[in-house]
């Protein structure tokens, strides 16, 4: 038996350090990884996975403790088990992460049943590590469902997740902004589930009813455009006080009921499956063209670039031209 | 990309003081490693078992308490039992002198007092993990 395939069996069967080993190879993208990817995809494709995003300090980490605390009284079956992928942010500067959810998520550190890894974003800018599609699929494979991924703390645009989870829960906080914010593009269209947490404060009032109007608001130019009526569910929770966590479990159920019996599971997942083709096929085209291409014939471009002689765009057209 | 050390900074037993393990934390991170923090009061069993799932490089334990003689081999004993007996262990807070030599025979890497530069702390993990 190879090693590969000695490690993706491990995996298979629930060893705990063998899927770490494996997520950390992932992430430094070590030779032979590819080769377990290959085996486990086709044990993968059961977990329903849900993202929960939004800007820092909203309280995801602890709402997703919670959450997973819901999850496993919920789940009848013993072998049950839940996956989280917890990312913080890497520094542009250093390259070091400081990765602190697992701060929030304490009392699962020693649940068998859970299984938590700190990933550190490495660059990538949607909000979630590059790496975190394949850790997706071993997680899957070793029975992790659901899988959470909860992405770094997100401003308006790392919207990454989406192309991801199936389930989108963005996670507001009171007092972070008015009607014109609630109206802005981005974050807060890719939900699923509108959650604001720490409802236990005053402003969450005001915050709830100015996130409501907005969701009104999609709700009548979708009818008016498609006739078709998609509601978001908004949901109020206070994670620490535990509270709106079992509405939270049902509205999650709910859109994964949704998913089923309509096609749009198979839509977001054929939908996700193009966008990570897509970016793959874009790095291997990228290190295709590079690996055929004279480093010193590239630099002497980007000075005649950096002399205004040509263009970017007519350097591009070049470059292209000098590979075939 | 190369490979990134990753380190757990933790907290056994039962002291309520972070400041140092949170200012080490720091430091690591800004010498470019990833590392997991996972808060006050952890039983040795949470932090190995923590460990694992992050498989991590290295493991700092904070111990201002006085309790590091229960804590560190029981914490060293989880990680070999669950085959992680390469993690590189090491020690800060308040540890008397005379408990220095016992500690590293346990295979403890090494102990840091109240005082120690970080990047003293930073040097070691870079030489002792590769």
């Amino acid at each position: 038996m190879s090693h590969s395939q000695s490690i993706a069996d491990r995996v298979i069967q629930g060893d705990r350090l063998a899927l770490a080993r494996l997520i950390t190879h992932i992430e430094n993208h070590i030779e032979d990884t590819r080769q377990v990817l290959d085996m486990l995809y086709p044990r993968s494709g059961e977990a329903h996975i849900i993202g929960v995003t939004g800007p820092s300090g909203t309280g995801k980490s602890t709402l997703v403790n919670v959450l997973t605390i819901e999850l496993l009284k919920s789940k009848s079956s013993e072998d049950s088990r839940i996956g989280i992928i917890a990312v913080d942010p890497t520094s542009p500067f250093t390259g070091g992460a400081l990765l602190g959810d697992r701060v929030r998520m304490q009392r699962h550190s020693q649940d068998s049943r859970v299984f938590i890894r700190s990933m550190a974003s490495r660059g990538a800018a949607g909000g979630i590590a590059r790496a975190a599609h394949d850790v997706v699929i071993a997680m899957d494979a070793a029975g992790y469902n659901p899988i959470i991924i909860e992405t770094v703390g997100a401003g308006q645009s790392e919207v990454a997740i989406a192309s991801l989870a199936h389930t989108t829960m963005v996670i507001e906080a009171p007092g972070l902004g008015d009607d014109v914010q609630a109206a802005k593009a981005g974050l807060l269209e890719i939900a699923d589930i509108l959650v604001v947490n720490k409802s236990d404060k005053p402003a969450a009032e005001t915050t709830t009813a100015s996130l409501r109007r907005m969701l009104k608001f999609t709700e009548e130019i979708q009818e008016q455009e498609s006739g078709v009526q998609c509601k978001v569910p908004l949901i109020n929770t206070s994670a620490i006080n535990h509270a709106g966590v079992d509405q939270l479990v049902e509205a999650i159920t709910a859109h994964q009921a949704y998913l089923r019996s309509s096609d749009m599971r198979k839509k977001s997942n054929l939908q996700r499956l193009r966008n990570q083709l897509d970016t793959m096929l874009r790095d291997a085209l990228f290190a295709q063209w590079q690996s055929g291409f004279d480093q010193k014939a590239y630099d002497a471009i980007i000075l005649q670039v950096m002399r205004r002689e040509v263009s970017p765009y007519q350097a591009v057209e070049m470059l292209l031209r000098q590979a075939h | 990309m190369s490979k990134k050390l990753r380190v757990l900074i933790a907290k056994p037993g039962l002291d309520g003081h972070d400041r140092g393990a949170k200012v080490i934390a720091r430091a690591l991170r800004d010498a470019g490693m990833e590392v997991i923090y996972t808060g006050l009061r952890q039983t040795p069993e949470m932090i190995a078992s923590a460990a694992l799932q992050e498989d991590v490089d290295a493991v700092g334990l904070s111990i201002l308490s006085g309790a590091h003689m229960t804590l560190v081999p029981r914490v060293i004993d989880l990680l070999t039992n669950n085959g992680q007996e390469n993690v590189q262990v090491f020690v800060g807070g308040i540890i008397p002198e005379d408990d220095i030599k016992p500690l590293k025979k346990l295979g403890v890497r090494a102990v840091f007092g109240p005082g120690t530069p970080t990047h003293d702390v930073v040097d070691l993990l870079w030489k002792t993990i590769d």
